[in-house]
């Protein structure tokens, strides 16, 4: 294993992750709800009666934050590494597999281990396990 | 209002730590390669800032503005979970994206963003038709 210094962004990696926390608090402790992306949009298919707007409201806030980090600061680069069909394969296999698993990097890999849940602990783990095993096939075998 | 000023601070976040530069994601991913392991020290950051307040909701029945505090209470580590998250991974590993990232990517105009959350939204569309099928093809003496 090498280390790759030069992209390496210790600071503002630990800094946008502490935002990410600080704002999975505020939706705790103020909603009383657990900020799982992929479950905040999973009960919008379909749509439940007086379940909509918070979770309308905080995909809005996601949306809009390129938006406002822009008027401060340029936007970071997102340099895209897949094609349309493996973006749409992709996409599939997100989509299908966190509803299957009730929860994603955000609900399991954040909210999870900061209630020391071992069932998302062990949602990370694979996950993880399964990333880096694609990304493993993808670039040094295929 | 809250919900959306949360999201907002979590947009800001993902931007911030580099998760919505999906070559940064699969260099993180990469252990073979020149592993970038920036992604570590977002984990690490939202834990520690997520923790205290997941403490202090395990203790109260209703959130500070007074809705009921729902917390997760399914502890089995079953089939669903197992192979759900195998299957988010190789997606994840195929494309850099998870939803919250590829989600604040629309915002940015990202055309990758929107194909990818395209699928996913019918990958989840799916989920639920199959969901439904599969309830209502069960034997009503199973289902209580």
């Amino acid at each position: 294993m090498t280390i790759d210094w030069t992209n390496f962004t210790p600071w503002t990696s630990l800094a946008g992750g502490i935002l990410i926390g600080l704002a999975a608090a505020i939706l705790l402790l103020m909603n009383g709800r657990v900020a799982g992306i992929s479950g905040i949009v999973g009960g919008l298919i379909p749509p439940r009666e007086g379940e909509r707007s918070w979770r309308i409201a905080f995909l809005a806030g996601l949306i809009a934050a390129p938006l406002v980090y822009a008027l401060f600061t340029p936007l970071p680069p997102m340099r895209v590494v897949a094609g349309s069909g493996a973006l749409i394969a992709a996409g599939l296999l997100v989509g299908i597999g966190t509803r299957y698993a009730s929860g994603c990097t955000s609900g399991h890999g954040v909210c999870g281990f900061a209630r020391r849940s071992p069932r998302s602990m062990a949602a990370t783990a694979v996950f993880m396990l399964a990333g880096f095993a694609t990304v493993f096939i993808l670039r040094h075998i295929l | 209002m809250i919900a959306l000023f949360a999201g907002l601070i979590f947009g800001i976040g993902l931007l911030l730590s580099g998760l919505t530069d999906p070559a940064k994601v699969t260099a993180f991913l990469d252990l073979a390669g020149a592993w970038d392991p920036s992604l570590t020290f977002v984990m690490g950051g939202a834990i520690g800032a997520a923790t205290p307040a997941f403490m202090l909701a395990a203790r109260r029945k209703h959130s500070v503005l007074g809705a009921p505090m729902q917390l997760p209470v399914k502890q089995s580590i079953d089939r669903r979970l197992l192979i759900g998250s195998f299957a988010f991974g190789i997606g994840w590993g195929l494309a850099g994206y998870c939803p919250g990232p590829a989600i604040t990517s629309l915002g940015a105009g990202s055309s990758a963003a929107l194909i990818f959350v395209g699928a996913m939204l019918i990958g989840m569309a799916a989920f639920e038709g199959i969901e439904r099928f599969r309830s209502a093809r069960r034997p009503a003496t199973i289902t209580q």
